[in-house]
């Protein structure tokens, strides 16, 4: 028996189950701890696909800060749970008609790629700080510019929060 | 040795659901990390993609989403604390007026 093919199947239903039980929970706390448990089965996918960098990324920036944020708000609102208001009719039974053409499309596309080239995971010594110091060089060489507008980019949406929740003195919000 | 395909599955299958999580609930937080769920998607399909061409471009591309990821999450939670003070809930079917 194939043990990478086992380690996928695994990790490929906890992802699964993980990204169902976001959808599904009535609490949103409850919600952004599943999605952590699923960012973290991606983080194990990213191993398993030779890329540590973006793996230990994915677990610090993600499923720490971004998460942790998400956490913050949901508390500082206490809108864990909404009381229940009436929806909109049929428009559950919609969105399940439009994710099941969805999921139908990207089937088809898939079995029509038919991308059977396989991967096995990397040798542990490509986990090690070579394969970084390549990605660095990729990174500070051909993509200077995409890097360099990243940092506005990051000082734009800092001031952007900053200024969408100040509170002046005496004026509104 | 697993095939790209089944990478690929995977990816559609949690884009999907994070779809699914935007269409269907109704809590404007729940949404949010259902936008983040389908970017999780596209990254895995993009690290998929890098190891099958060995290439470290798509692993770079990963890497810029994440960062467009954490300023959208910034400003997105912003514009929710701001609405929830405004009209006291985060209920997406309640904040259907354009004006305040």
């Amino acid at each position: 028996m194939n043990w990478d093919l086992i380690v996928f199947l695994v990790l490929a239903v906890v992802s699964v189950a993980s990204a169902v039980g976001m959808l599904t929970s009535r609490n949103g706390i409850y919600a952004a701890l599943f999605l952590v448990m699923n960012f973290m089965t991606v983080a194990l996918f990213y191993l398993t696909l030779g890329a540590p960098f973006i793996a230990l990324s994915q677990v610090t920036v993600y499923a720490g800060a971004i998460m942790v944020l998400f956490l913050f708000v949901v508390m500082l609102l206490g809108a864990e749970k909404l009381p229940p208001t009436k929806t909109l009719p049929y428009q559950r039974v919609t969105a399940y008609i439009l994710g099941g053409l969805l999921l139908v499309e990207v089937a088809y596309w898939i079995w029509r790629g038919a991308l059977t080239e396989m991967i096995s995971p990397p040798p542990a010594s490509a986990n090690l700080s070579a394969s970084i110091q390549a990605m660095s060089m990729t990174l500070f060489q051909d993509y200077l510019l995409p890097f360099e507008v990243t940092s506005v980019l990051l000082l734009v949406a800092m001031i952007g929060a900053i200024v969408l929740t100040i509170r002046q003195k005496g004026g509104r919000s | 040795m697993v095939p790209v395909s089944y990478y690929l599955a995977v990816s559609g299958i949690l884009f999907t659901i994070g779809a699914m999580g935007v269409l269907i609930r109704r809590n404007a937080l729940v949404v949010f990390m259902s936008v983040e769920l389908m970017l999780n998607a596209g990254n895995l399909a993009f690290v998929a993609f890098a190891r099958m061409h060995n290439t470290f471009s798509g692993q770079l591309f990963v890497f810029f989403v994440m960062t467009v990821a954490a300023a959208e999450v910034a400003v997105g939670l912003a514009l929710i604390v701001a609405i929830f003070r405004t009209k006291n809930s985060i209920n997406v079917d309640q904040l259907s007026s354009l004006k305040g």
